[in-house]
């Protein structure tokens, strides 16, 4: 069943979900394809056609909450099939800076500060380097310990780099982060 | 033939055995590869989960760099091929997202790098007539169920990447070199892409029933050409193989390493020693020794 607790939370989220991600939530006619296709689904608790109906229906910053948010792997399965041609991936995404902008409550897993970490690598080497990664999720985390019997095995083979990458173009990526963050919240 | 090869971050860590046997089999068929100088990461996942411009000015950074070349740009890595024509997409459609990264290169970039997987490459550009008989070993008979994963295919409209639901280029590659592709229904599901730290149960679920899928068809091994589906289908194994009690043992090789043993060229070289799950059975099927 789909609740909504109108107006305790805020003005609704369909504008700014519109703006951000370009899509026209009114047109979902709740066909749940997306859901079933949804490779996550059957994990999370919130579906990706049952958020669409919550943000038409009016749905505030509760929905930031949904574990859908960092669960969706991103696939992209959703907006492929959606018959009226919804990319509710970008809803999704949408959801994600939202979450991150409006300061929602951190999740298990902790996908915002993965993704930090990742571009803090980018932003740093010109090219994401595994490792620095790695570091900075895991003292982020505190979970020190998970997966690390696997490095001996994938640094023997070469398959994580000790040294970060050499040869990118720092320059330009440095400036393209500096921009992005002036540009905060920039609209197409 | 010459393109601008774009290695993506992956080829200098967990996807060096891609990054090595892309290269060799592009020699081996006369494919001319040259890296842009300087190039720089995609973006991939995080960068679009973050921020739009970001997720498109980071791709252009490098497509801007292709356009100097007067070359197209060849991607072997499906998350980075879909970035990149995402992007081409989104600069092409949308003025203020052009403006944007205007200000962000601190020039102008109007999306129209042509961007190439290898897969389109080997397939519409060197040819599958041109490929059978460059191949000196045969598969033998070997049965590849073919995985292509999200990012091959998705978003659709922009990607224009084969059948979006049922691909079947890896599968006539394999054809094409004497293996025996599998029907199965898990073509294009999602690994989990890179939930791989930060949600690695999300990761073991659906990776689990991606290689349950694989077994229960009869495959000797999986083939990619992505190496996020590769990292999560052969180094979770073992995860999934301790939560489930099963002990799954199916190598999850790269297309140009089977395309390279068929063309004669030696394991060593492929990057066949990098492999978690080691691929004895198919270099067996091939007659050489791991």
């Amino acid at each position: 069943m789909i609740t909504i607790k109108n107006k305790k939370n805020g003005p609704g989220l369909k504008r700014a979900v519109e703006e951000i991600s370009g899509v026209d939530i009114s047109v979902c006619f709740q066909c749940k394809k997306c859901s079933s296709g949804c490779p996550v689904a059957k994990l999370t608790r919130s579906r990706p056609s049952e958020i669409m109906r919550q943000l038409h229906l009016g749905a505030g910053n509760e929905l930031l909450e949904s574990d859908l948010v960092w669960m969706c792997a991103s696939c992209e399965t959703c907006s492929a099939r959606c018959p009226m041609g919804i990319d509710v991936a970008a809803v999704i995404d949408a959801l994600r800076k939202l979450a991150l902008a409006r300061g929602a409550s951190k999740q298990k897993g902790n996908v915002p500060l993965f993704n930090r970490a990742f571009l803090k690598t980018v932003e740093t080497f010109g090219r994401s380097y595994e490792i620095g990664m790695i570091a900075a999720y895991k003292l982020g985390t505190g979970k020190l310990m998970n997966d690390t019997e696997k490095f001996p095995a994938m640094l023997k083979k070469g398959k994580i780099a000790l040294l970060p990458p050499r040869g990118g173009d720092r320059k330009t990526v440095r400036r393209i982060f500096k921009i992005v963050k002036q540009n905060k919240g920039a609209k197409a | 033939m010459r393109y601008a090869y774009y290695p993506g971050c992956s080829a200098e860590s967990t996807a060096r055995d891609m990054h090595q046997s892309t290269l060799v089999v592009a020699r081996a068929l006369g494919i001319d590869l040259v890296e842009p100088k300087g190039w720089t990461c995609c973006g991939a996942t995080a960068g679009h989960q973050t921020d739009r411009l970001l997720a498109v000015s980071l791709p252009a950074a490098n497509l801007t760099k292709v356009q100097d070349m007067k070359l197209d740009m060849m991607v072997n890595c499906a998350a980075c091929y879909s970035r990149m024509k995402v992007a081409n997409h989104e600069i092409m459609a949308h003025s203020g997202i052009r403006k944007g990264v205007r200000e962000a290169l601190d020039r102008d970039y109007d999306g129209s790098v042509k961007v190439r997987h290898l897969l389109e490459v080997l397939l519409e550009d060197v040819g599958l007539p041109a490929i059978t008989r460059a191949v000196k070993r045969s598969l033998n008979g070997l049965k590849v169920a073919c995985y292509y994963g999200c990012l091959l295919v998705r978003p659709p409209k922009i990607l224009k990447f084969d059948d979006p639901e049922n691909p079947t280029s890896l599968d006539r590659l394999v054809t094409a070199m004497g293996g025996q592709s599998l029907e199965w229904p898990c073509k294009v599901e999602c690994c989990g892409g890179g939930l791989s730290l930060s949600r690695t149960d999300v990761v073991v679920e659906l990776t689990g029933s991606i290689i349950d899928m694989a077994a229960s068809v009869g495959a000797d091994c999986i083939a990619v050409s992505c190496p996020m589906c590769q990292v999560n289908l052969d180094l979770r194994q073992q995860d999934i193989n301790k939560q489930t009690g099963k002990n799954y043992q199916i190598p999850i090789v790269y297309i140009t390493q089977l395309l390279g043993l068929c063309l004669g060229i030696g394991p060593g070289e492929l990057g066949f020693n990098k492999l978690m799950v080691p691929a004895t059975n198919v270099l067996k099927k091939v007659n050489e020794r791991a």
